[in-house]
């Protein structure tokens, strides 16, 4: 998928942000908003998109000034610009939206250190053209976003029983799990499962090495021998072992 | 009387009840990252209490002395960010300069501070819970003990487990999550406290 799409369009951008390198489930950024306001499922959505918003703003800006700021000084300069979109942030959702404000509470300034936002501010916005630059922050925030909603959805489901406030009936809630010690076992199950996936692919990778490599030529008319005796060998093309049939003995 | 009452109950509830990183979530990516052994685990939390103490007393002089007179009090966060930020850097400076033992044993851990969002949520809370100056450095050194004795404690039973048997797909950070959950089921129990 990520060859078909040409780099830094914004299409390629999203994929990026929600999948290839999905801040959470993947680069495992951004950390303590994660485990902090996933109690439900609605309130990870909610700081998800909060920063998302700022996400995309200060990428825009720091896109637009990366000529004009000094070498030396981004970083400074970077985090007040994250600083100022928070609080500007933080005042519309107090005035529209008190109910989200309360939820997330002292987690809205501290956006202001949340690594994935200086952590793109630095890597893609201050070398990368505008429109990218924000795409890029769109797709990263919607990834946050994703990972947020998932993990606090889990939460919701096992410590209150509930899915965005819709009550499952018949089950009953382990409360733990909307407490402090249930988002540290939740973590603990999403970095174990992901473990699990690199292991995997780490040893395909192993047994890739092991295998002769397909030549690409006839096999019949081969003269080393040694490629056949294994039974079978790795091909390159299809990304696939192929089991060579066994000539009649 | 009631003060001093009022003082303990902070320190109390800041260190162990409502623990940093274990209630509160501040703080995760040192406790995790620099918690693999005692001997460093320990120097962290030295300078965490450092800092903090320092940053709430500072956030908080600026606080009542600059942004209050000024009606400007929207801007703490990137007021106080800006502050913690040039303050680590001072400290860093003045500590080499003048202290360069305690230097040498704190400098690693200096510039990793400014990352940590324990500082910048102290000060916040201070702002948010009406605290004086020197309220809030009590809250804060108390708020910072809190973290070192997590941290602490965490290096110490990873230095234990390092060569038990654990399942492949649990080794690493999954280990450390879950003996983290079960720190945090352990500090939910200092509740009866207050």
């Amino acid at each position: 998928m990520s060859k078909i799409l040409k780099q830094d369009t914004a299409l390629e951008r999203l994929y990026n942000g929600l999948i290839k390198e999905n801040p959470t489930f993947v680069l495992m950024l951004g950390m303590c908003p994660t485990l902090a306001v996933t109690t439900s499922a609605i309130n990870g959505l909610g700081m998800g998109l909060t920063t998302t918003a700022v996400l995309m703003l200060s990428n825009l800006i720091i896109s637009c000034m990366r000529k004009i700021i000094p070498g030396r000084v981004r970083i400074p300069a970077f985090i007040v610009i994250i600083a100022t979109f928070v609080t500007v942030i933080q005042l519309l959702l107090e005035a529209y939206i008190p109910f989200l404000n309360k939820a997330l509470g002292m987690y809205i300034p501290l956006i202001v250190v949340n690594c994935i936002i200086l952590g793109r501010a630095e890597s893609y916005a201050s070398s990368h053209k505008p429109i990218a630059s924000f795409f890029d922050g769109l797709g990263m925030g919607l990834g946050f976003s994703f990972a947020l909603t998932c993990i606090g959805a889990v939460r919701e489901v096992l410590g209150s029983g509930s899915v965005f406030g819709f009550a499952i009936p018949g089950f009953t809630p382990i409360r733990i799990f909307a407490q402090a010690p249930g988002a540290f076992f939740v973590l603990a199950a999403l970095s174990a499962t992901q473990n699990v996936l690199k292991n995997r692919v780490k040893k395909a990778n192993a047994k890739k090495d092991e295998l002769p490599k397909g030549c690409g030529q006839d096999c019949a008319a081969c003269g080393v021998s040694g490629c056949s005796s294994h039974g079978k060998f790795y091909d390159e093309k299809a990304l696939d072992f192929i089991e060579l049939e066994e000539e009649g003995k | 009387m009631d003060s001093v009452k009022e003082l303990f109950v902070i320190l109390v509830g800041s260190s162990l009840v409502s623990n940093v990183v274990l209630s509160q979530f501040l703080g995760l990516c040192p406790f995790l990252g620099v918690s693999k052994k005692i001997k460093t685990a320990a120097g962290m939390g030295t300078a965490v209490v450092f800092v903090i103490t320092l940053a709430s007393g500072v956030a908080g002089l600026i606080y009542k002395f600059v942004l209050q007179p000024f009606g400007i009090e929207y801007l703490q966060t990137i007021v106080f960010i800006l502050v913690i930020a040039a303050l680590v850097q001072f400290v860093e400076m003045f500590l080499r300069k003048c202290m360069k033992s305690l230097y040498e044993s704190l400098g690693v851990y200096l510039p990793l501070i400014t990352t940590n969002c324990a500082v910048l949520g102290v000060a916040l809370t201070n702002v948010q819970k009406e605290y004086g100056i020197l309220t809030g450095m009590l809250n804060g050194f108390a708020t910072a003990a809190g973290f070192t004795i997590a941290i602490v404690i965490l290096a110490g039973l990873r230095e234990k487990m390092e060569h038990n048997d654990v399942p492949e797909a649990f080794k690493g950070m999954p280990t450390v999550l879950l003996t983290a959950g079960l720190m945090a089921i352990a500090f939910c129990g200092f509740a009866g406290l207050l």
